[in-house]
């Protein structure tokens, strides 16, 4: 059933050929190691970034460094400045001093490229799934839309209000938003902080397949040591606004949680925590 | 909780018995003599001065032109309340400019007026529907406002980041996110406006509901002033379930109205 709405849809709105984006998705899954997805991702270059409200110091001079496709996991504990970093990034507030810049080049302000998965979801209520989805309405977006949904397992609740799904389906959904915009950077704000533990497994597998695929700079901001080094390539730790610890994930993926290496690992980075 | 036909079928009965019941002890007094028809007039009185009103084309005539005042000033008030709420609600400076100079209107009762409007339009239609006007205004105002300033500032980011443009983010995030609100205001003009009718007609009218019922008392005629004031808890009624028509229909993504699915 879901096949058969992407290629309604397909032929309705894509312009040239219908059902191609479709059937190079299919290929991309089904092969899905990294060397034959797609590669999405843009360096991303913080530069002594300082963010002052008034008297209160945030951020102090934050350098970080992330290669095109890098999974990079920030921990720290609440209210070390995390989430106004992200907001940094993505350009909802600029920052007091220093730099950011995309593929070497400087940005500022709201950037198309850059894309921000809340704490919550924020589905707008008055529409339905799929027009959430879809919400810039993009050329296209209907098919767009009803591919990212796919994406995230939820093809067939796309005519849903997004009052009738539970928390995990109403994370998916605003997954499947950030998706459809293609985004070269994935901001990802402790999404999922608010979860249970069965949904939050399922949605890091879901996040790691979908980023071994399309390979977007990924920054997952967390307080679960654990989740850090299951997901990320890379884990940093912020303390006082700036970065104070850096150390590489370098154990294979599939990962296990049981992995020795990786608690191990944990360990080392909860006490810089 | 599923419930047997039987149960559903008394639910249905049970809240008529009280009215019916009194409609019947007061026919019953009528008939005695225990109530005088001078006091009040037995339901069966009513019916009898309904069926030769609305014989006349009376009844029709004065209901249509009430009707006509009241919808007439909604829309002009109304109207002028929601885009005064939308404006001071979305923007700052509107909102610095214009709120307190409302707020300072809203106060005063709108019926005060009825002398000076009087003076201004004498007992002619613009009096009517302009005291109407005034009094659905402020409702609908300020319940605009309150729904747009209300609206999660979440949203507003997430939608900044999804790259919508101001206008984009008021057509499909500020103006569904306040109906909610807006539409309370609706049911409370709605209120405001029958009686600012029923206000304005017995004073200063020569056709309409207000003006058959005031005619009707200087002649004694209590089966009409009656009949009036039942014509008139019909009106409200009727717009009170427009009004939840619509609500079911313009919320129907609210979880209050048992969202299901939708038609893309």
């Amino acid at each position: 059933m879901g096949s058969f709405m992407l290629k309604r849809l397909d032929g309705v709105d894509a312009p040239a050929f219908p059902g191609a984006s479709e059937q190079k998705r299919e290929q991309q899954l089904t092969a899905g190691s990294a060397a034959t997805g797609r590669r999405l991702g843009k360096t991303l270059n913080l530069e002594n970034l300082h963010l002052s409200f008034g008297q209160r110091q945030v951020l102090r001079g934050l350098n970080l460094q992330i290669p095109a496709g890098q999974l990079l996991a920030i921990v720290g504990r609440s209210g070390v400045g995390k989430s106004s970093l992200m907001r940094l990034i993505v350009g909802l507030d600029p920052p007091t001093s220093g730099y950011i810049s995309i593929d070497g080049t400087p940005v500022r302000g709201l950037q198309k490229s850059v894309k921000l998965l809340f704490q919550d979801a924020r589905l707008l209520p008055w529409q339905s799934v799929l027009s959430n989805v879809g919400i810039a309405r993009a050329p296209g977006w209907r098919a767009a839309a009803v591919n990212a949904l796919d994406d995230v397992g939820l093809a067939d609740r796309l005519n849903d209000w997004p009052a009738v799904l539970s928390g995990g389906q109403r994370q998916r959904v605003a997954l499947a938003r950030v998706l459809v915009g293609e985004p070269s950077i994935l901001l990802l704000d402790e999404p999922f902080g608010a979860l249970d533990a069965l949904t939050r497994a399922d949605m890091h597998a879901l996040l790691e397949k979908l980023w071994l695929r399309d390979r977007f700079t990924t920054i997952l901001i967390t307080h679960d040591v654990a989740e850090a080094v299951a997901l990320a390539d890379r884990v940093v730790v912020m303390r006082e606004g700036r970065v104070t610890f850096d150390v590489d994930v370098t154990a294979a993926r599939p990962r296990r949680r049981s992995d020795p290496e990786l608690a191990a690992l944990q360990e080392r980075i909860l006490e810089k925590v | 909780m599923i419930k047997s036909p039987s149960v559903r079928g008394a639910e249905r009965v049970v809240p008529w018995l009280v009215p019916l019941s009194i409609l019947i002890l007061w026919e019953a007094g009528a008939r005695t003599g225990l109530l005088e028809s001078r006091t009040l007039p037995a339901p069966s009185q009513v019916a009898v001065a309904f069926w030769e009103h609305a014989k006349s084309g009376d009844l029709g005539s004065n209901v249509l032109i009430s009707f006509q005042r009241a919808i007439t000033g909604l829309a002009i008030g109304g109207g002028l309340g929601f885009l005064l709420g939308v404006l001071t609600g979305a923007s700052r400076k509107a909102e610095l400019l214009l709120d307190s100079g409302l707020q300072m209107l809203r106060n005063v009762p709108h019926l005060a007026i009825i002398p000076m409007v009087i003076l201004w339009f004498g007992i002619d239609e613009t009096a009517k529907i302009f005291l109407v006007a005034v009094g659905t205004l402020f409702p609908i105002y300020l319940n605009t406002y309150h729904g747009i300033r209300t609206i999660d500032r979440g949203l507003i980011e997430m939608a900044e980041v999804n790259g919508l443009g101001k206008f984009a983010i008021f057509w499909r995030v500020l103006l569904p996110g306040a109906m909610p609100s807006v539409l309370v205001g609706l049911r409370y003009a709605l209120g405001i406006m029958w009686l600012t009718l029923i206000v304005a007609e017995t004073i200063s009218a020569s056709s309409g509901i207000g003006y058959m019922t005031m005619n009707a008392r200087e002649f004694l005629q209590t089966d009409v002033v009656v009949l009036g004031i039942l014509v008139y808890a019909l009106l409200g009624k009727a717009a009170d379930t427009a009004t939840k028509l619509i609500e079911h229909r313009v919320l129907s993504w609210h979880p209050a109205y048992h969202a299901g699915s939708v038609a893309n």
